[in-house]
């Protein structure tokens, strides 16, 4: 009998006890991983090659105020910048109020808007038909599946920021590398329907020549409308996401305090096992240490008998964790902040990591004590 | 005959270690949940109470909130002389055009910047809401750059003190005053001259929203559905109250996150109540069989265990609340869809939450105790005391 097999049987030998431990870390490790996956891809994700070269400008006040349209034809003068569209939130309704049938309306320059979004594919036909068709607009994919929406399908938006309703046509789908439940149309629609939204753009995005202009063209361009009666701020698409996130609230101290909550239990329940599991052997102690077992080697016996349990635990939290996160990242319902979003190997690394620290740290206690012990007073322990 | 709960206690004694252990597993699942549901319940308040029964908020038709509003301001004078707006002392219908706005302010603490609402409301709109007082200086006066801040906005807030100026919009604005509206949502906003802040947002000629005093609610009533029946306004007509409640849910996520997470936790936590109790009745298991002997019936075995279980669970509920306290009446933001700013509410630890928070908890004692109190009960009298 070799001392991995000892381990694993002694780990496993009381199997109910076991498998209760190992399912209350594997719910813990699975929370642990989610957590700390959204705080990955909130906070740590510095998102794709194409997302890092692109940038979004807004009414310095705040996001809901609009610039001139013709501040796109000064910006295109900003050396580095190749492309620029404008984009209007729509914030219609479509069917009825409920969050589920949420998702966002864009009015735009259909001339544009795939030059500055380069990870968006469209087939050029439908692009096309998109471009010729004031009321056509083209829709996500995965939102076009999750309403069968096909090309020639009439949707209606109804409106709420502006005072009309959109009768559009699809023309055509597009696939971007993460879901963005994202409608496109073109904003003439809304300008000729409503005055006041006339020659007015809620955000520019702009597309970067190089990763290295990135920072120099957002300088440039807010320097460029400092003075005017409408002044700019640009940011990395990142940056701006990044803002909607801390407008939602303390996300991270929110995060944080789960995962402290969830790491303390764990330890609490591990510890207990591994308390209970010693202290029951305390004569079988005894007889290692007669056969000639020496503390430091009954210590990492005990302890690595609790990694192994702990392990298996946050192996299966990780696991359940994976499958979870891709099913919320590809559920439209679930709003904007977990599209996309997925398990780094860092992050399973980091959780698998957590979990080995569990059972050593719970073990280490009860395991120390086992090891003093004198044979003769662990020979007469009565269980 | 039962067994007395006195058994049980003195068993939990007994296994001091084991006991205290499993019960702060218990705790911090429960003050997980509590948290949770203390921050709904603070959310709740603060937009309940912000709404005034007999305030009739005018918006245009189809607009969800006063931010997405707009209507000419020829409307506004048809809209006072509307019949059930109670009058002012000097005659005048209690009747406010308003604009809300949103501009980002960095916090204090220096977690980010954060969108606030600033709302330009007539001198009538001061009247029609009782509720706010000024706390320290004045009101604003018509016609000057000068705001009001709400008491959340003067406590998370640099410049947001009587004396400091603000930046926003086309210039510098003068705080003359700070308000507290009793933890309502208007805490979270700036307030200022209607005819200033329409001219420096560039929205002169008209209102995002109207709101109407009504005499009496019957009246608000019959003045919600006037306007919203007139066909030459194609305005609507809602009550305050009814319009605060919507924004209730914006606490949404945390309610989606937060039931998530809890019922995670507690599995967790019902698996490690079980393993606790599996060993007390293997311990025990002697014992039982004593018991059996002496003449106590399966029964009352199992529901001792149960109770026994249950016992646990609520030292932990106990400790979960206790661990809570120190934190209720904490103030923290949420960002509000309608109003597209940042709402500030505080944790509100009501008897319901506690008492959810008890019943949370017994459930895990029961999941976690049940299987275990069974197994004690069909033990095997023999085999055990030869054990």
């Amino acid at each position: 009998m070799t001392l991995t097999r000892f381990v694993t049987k002694s780990a496993f030998r009381n199997k109910r006890r076991s498998l209760l431990t190992v399912l209350s870390i594997t719910f813990s490790l699975l929370l642990l991983t989610l957590m700390m996956t959204i705080w990955h891809s909130f906070y740590l994700d510095k998102g794709s090659t194409e997302s890092a070269l692109r940038l979004i400008t807004r009414h310095r006040v705040s996001l809901t105020e609009s610039m001139p349209i013709y501040y796109r034809e000064k910006m295109r003068t900003v050396p580095g910048v190749v492309a620029v569209a404008p984009t209007q939130w729509f914030g219609g309704l479509y069917k009825d109020d409920k969050p589920e049938n949420f998702f966002a309306q864009f009015g735009t320059d259909p001339a544009e808007i795939f030059k500055v979004q380069t990870d968006f594919k469209i087939p050029d036909d439908q692009l096309a038909a998109w471009q010729r068709d004031q009321a056509g607009c083209v829709v996500d994919s995965e939102l076009a599946k999750k309403y069968g929406w096909k090309i020639g399908d009439r949707i209606v938006i109804k409106g709420t920021i502006f005072p009309v309703d959109l009768e559009l046509t699809i023309r055509g789908i597009f696939t971007a590398p993460q879901p963005t439940i994202t409608v496109y149309f073109n904003y003439k629609y809304v300008e000729e329907a409503v005055p006041f939204a006339k020659g007015h753009a809620g955000t520019f995005n702009i597309l970067a020549d190089s990763p290295e202009d990135v920072p120099k063209i957002a300088t440039a361009i807010d320097a460029m409308f400092h003075n005017s009666p409408e002044p700019t701020k640009t940011e990395t698409e990142k940056a701006f996401q990044l803002g909607f996130i801390n407008s939602l609230g303390n996300v991270k101290a929110f995060i944080l305090s789960i995962c402290f909550a969830v790491v303390f239990a764990t330890l609490l329940v591990s510890a207990n096992t591994m308390a209970m599991s010693i202290r029951e052997r305390t004569r079988e102690v005894a007889v290692l240490k007669t056969l000639g077992f020496t503390r430091q080697s009954i210590l990492g016996l005990y302890v690595s008998e609790s990694i192994t349990v702990a392990l298996v635990g946050g192996f299966l939290g990780c696991l359940l964790a994976i499958g979870l996160v891709s099913a919320m990242a590809k559920a439209p319902g679930m709003g904007f902040f977990f599209l996309g979003m997925q398990v780094t190997i860092p992050t399973f690394l980091l959780s698998i990591f957590v979990a080995a620290m569990v059972g050593f740290l719970s073990a280490i206690l009860p395991a120390y004590h086992a090891a003093k012990l004198s044979i003769v007073e662990g020979l007469r322990h009565i269980g | 005959m039962a067994i007395p709960i006195s058994y049980n206690i003195r068993n939990l004694k007994l296994r001091k270690g084991l006991t205290i252990m499993t019960a702060l597993g218990i705790a911090l699942t429960v003050t997980t949940a509590v948290f949770l549901m203390a921050l709904l319940a603070g959310l709740k308040k603060a937009f309940m109470a912000s709404g005034d029964p007999i305030n009739v908020l005018v918006m245009r038709q189809g607009s969800t909130a006063e931010l997405s509003g707009g209507f000419d301001a020829n409307l506004f004078p048809t809209l006072r002389t509307l019949p059930g707006i109670a009058k002012d002392a000097h005659g005048d219908p209690i009747a406010s055009g308003e604009w809300v706005v949103v501009v980002v302010l960095p916090r204090k603490d220096g977690t980010g910047e954060v969108n606030v609402s600033v709302r330009g409301l007539m001198p009538e709109g001061l009247t029609l809401r009782p509720n706010a007082k000024l706390v320290e200086g004045r009101w604003f006066t018509p016609g000057q750059r000068e705001i009001v801040v709400g008491k959340s906005i003067h406590d998370r807030f640099n410049g947001a003190n009587v004396g400091d100026t603000m930046d926003f919009a086309k210039g510098q604005w003068k705080v003359v005053g700070v308000f507290d509206s009793g933890g309502t949502a208007y805490d979270s906003e700036l307030w200022g001259d209607v005819n200033q802040i329409a001219a420096d947002f560039d929205r002169q000629g008209g209102y995002a929203s109207a709101y109407l005093r009504a005499t009496d609610p019957i009246a608000a009533d019959a003045l919600k559905h006037r306007v919203s029946d007139d066909q030459r306004l194609k305005l609507e007509g809602t009550l305050e109250t009814d319009y605060y409640e919507k924004q209730t849910s914006s606490g949404g996520p945390i309610k989606f996150i937060g039931t998530f997470v809890a019922i995670i936790m507690a599995i967790g936590s019902s698996f490690a109540a079980m393993n606790t109790m599996y060993a007390a009745v293997a311990y025990r298991s002697r014992e039982i069989a004593t018991l059996r002997i002496i003449g106590f019936s399966r029964p009352s075995i199992l529901t001792s265990f149960v109770i026994e279980a249950l016992l646990l669970s609520l030292l932990g509920a106990i400790v979960g609340i206790v661990l809570i306290l120190p934190f209720n009446g904490m103030t923290t933001g949420i960002g509000n869809q309608l109003t597209f700013s940042e709402t500030v509410f505080s944790l509100h630890l009501t008897w319901g939450v506690a008492v959810a928070a008890v019943l949370f908890a017994m459930i895990m004692g029961l999941l976690g105790g049940f299987a275990p109190a069974w197994h004690a009960a069909r033990q095997d009298i023999l085999t055990s005391l030869r054990a």
